[in-house]
C-alpha cells in the first residue's frame, strides 16, 4: 500500500464481484420463486445474503485489505448485535404465547 | 520505558488544562488507522448507520414474530402483473440488480479515480448516482401502488397484521432516505472530479470515501431484501 496510493486492484476483480453478486441475487430470487420452504428457504437465504454481505464489504469496500486494526474496530461491534436479536426473538415468542392466550380467552 | 510513560502520562509537556485541554487532547495528533482520517470517519459514520438499520430490522423481526394475525405474504404483495404474466416479487429483483449494478459502476469509480483518468471517474459516479435515482424512483412507484391501490397504510392494510405497514414504510422509507442522499453526494462529487478539483489536491480519496458509502447503502439493501421481502 505504501508504494501505491490508496486501493488500487485490477479492474477484473470488481468485474468478477459484480457477475457473483448477481448470480446470488437470482439464487435468492429462484428461493422465492420455487416456493422453497421451512429450513431449507432459511438455509439458502441467510447463506445468499451473507455471501453478498461479504463480497460487498471485503472486495467493494477494500475492506480485505485493510489493516487488522480497522478490520476489528468496525466488524466486531456489530457482533453485540447478535444478543439484541436473540433477546427480540425470545421475547417475541413471549409476547406471542401471551397474546394468543388472552385472545382465546 | 515504563518509567518515562509514567512521568509523562502525569504531567506532559505543554499540557492545556480544563475544557479546552479535552479538545487538544483528542486532536493530539495521534493517529489510530493508517487510512485518510475521512476514510476512518465514513467507517465510523457507517457502524453507527449499521446499529441503526440493526435496530429497524429486529423491530421489524420482534413485530413479526409476535404478531398473531398472519403477516402479508410479501411474494405476493409485491408481485406485479407484466404483459397478463403475474409474476412475484419482480419489482423488487429488478430494483436489486439496478443497486447491485450501482455497486459495481462506483466500484469502477474508484479504481479509475486512482488511476487519475478524471472524464471516466465523473462519468462513472454519474452513472452510478442514475442507477440510484432509478432505484428511488422504482421505489416511489411501489409505494404508491400500495398506498393508492392495494390501501396499505403505517396503521392497517387489508392483507393481515397492521405492523406490516408501519415496519415497511419505516425501512424502506429510511434506505430510500439513504439512497436519495446518495445520488445527492454522488453528483457533487462527480462535478467536483469533473472540476478537476482532486487532480489539483493531488487525491482521490474524497471518491473511494463516496463509494464506501454507496456500497453501505447497497449492503443494506441485501439485509432488507434477505428478511423484509423473502421472509
Amino acid at each position: 500500500m505504501s508504494a501505491k496510493e490508496g486501493q488500487q486492484h485490477p479492474i477484473a476483480i470488481y468485474l468478477w464481484i459484480w457477475g457473483l453478486l448477481f448470480v446470488l441475487s437470482a439464487f435468492s430470487y429462484a428461493v422465492d420463486y420455487f416456493h422453497l420452504q421451512g429450513a431449507l428457504r432459511w438455509t439458502l437465504i441467510l447463506l445468499f445474503m451473507f455471501l453478498k454481505a461479504g463480497f460487498i464489504v471485503a472486495i467493494f469496500m477494500h475492506m480485505h485489505w485493510e489493516r487488522l486494526a480497522l478490520k476489528l474496530a468496525i466488524l466486531v461491534p456489530p457482533l453485540c448485535l447478535l444478543i439484541l436479536i436473540g433477546l427480540m426473538a425470545v421475547e417475541g415468542d413471549y409476547t406471542f404465547l401471551t397474546r394468543s392466550g388472552f385472545f382465546s380467552n | 520505558m515504563a518509567v518515562e510513560t509514567a512521568t509523562s502520562v502525569v504531567h506532559p509537556a505543554g499540557v492545556t488544562p480544563g475544557l479546552p485541554g479535552v479538545a487538544t487532547d483528542f486532536a493530539s495528533d495521534k493517529q489510530a488507522f493508517v487510512v485518510p482520517w475521512g476514510k476512518a470517519m465514513m467507517w465510523i459514520f457507517l457502524l453507527s448507520d449499521t446499529f441503526i438499520f440493526s435496530c429497524f430490522l429486529t423491530s421489524y423481526m420482534h413485530v413479526r414474530i409476535s404478531s398473531t394475525v398472519p403477516w402479508p405474504n410479501p411474494s405476493e404483495v409485491f408481485a406485479l402483473t407484466v404483459f397478463g404474466q403475474h409474476i412475484p416479487l419482480i419489482l423488487i429483483a429488478i430494483m436489486t440488480f439496478i443497486l447491485i449494478s450501482s455497486s459495481g459502476t462506483m466500484a469502477m469509480a474508484v479504481n479509475m479515480g486512482y488511476r487519475r483518468n478524471r472524464g471516466k471517474t465523473a462519468s462513472l459516479m454519474l452513472i452510478t448516482a442514475a442507477f440510484g435515482a432509478t432505484f428511488v424512483g422504482m421505489q416511489a412507484f411501489e409505494w404508491t401502488k400500495l398506498i393508492v391501490d392495494e390501501g396499505v397504510r403505517p396503521w392497517s392494510n387489508p392483507m393481515g397484521a397492521e405492523q406490516f405497514g408501519a415496519s415497511f414504510f419505516m425501512i424502506t422509507g429510511f434506505h430510500g432516505l439513504h439512497v436519495s442522499a446518495g445520488v445527492i453526494y454522488l453528483v457533487i462529487v462527480a462535478m467536483k472530479v469533473w472540476r478537476g478539483d482532486y487532480d489539483r489536491k493531488g487525491n482521490y480519496e474524497i471518491v473511494e470515501i463516496a463509494g464506501l458509502y454507496w456500497h453501505f447503502v447497497d449492503l443494506v439493501w441485501v439485509f432488507i431484501f434477505a428478511f423484509f421481502y423473502l421472509w
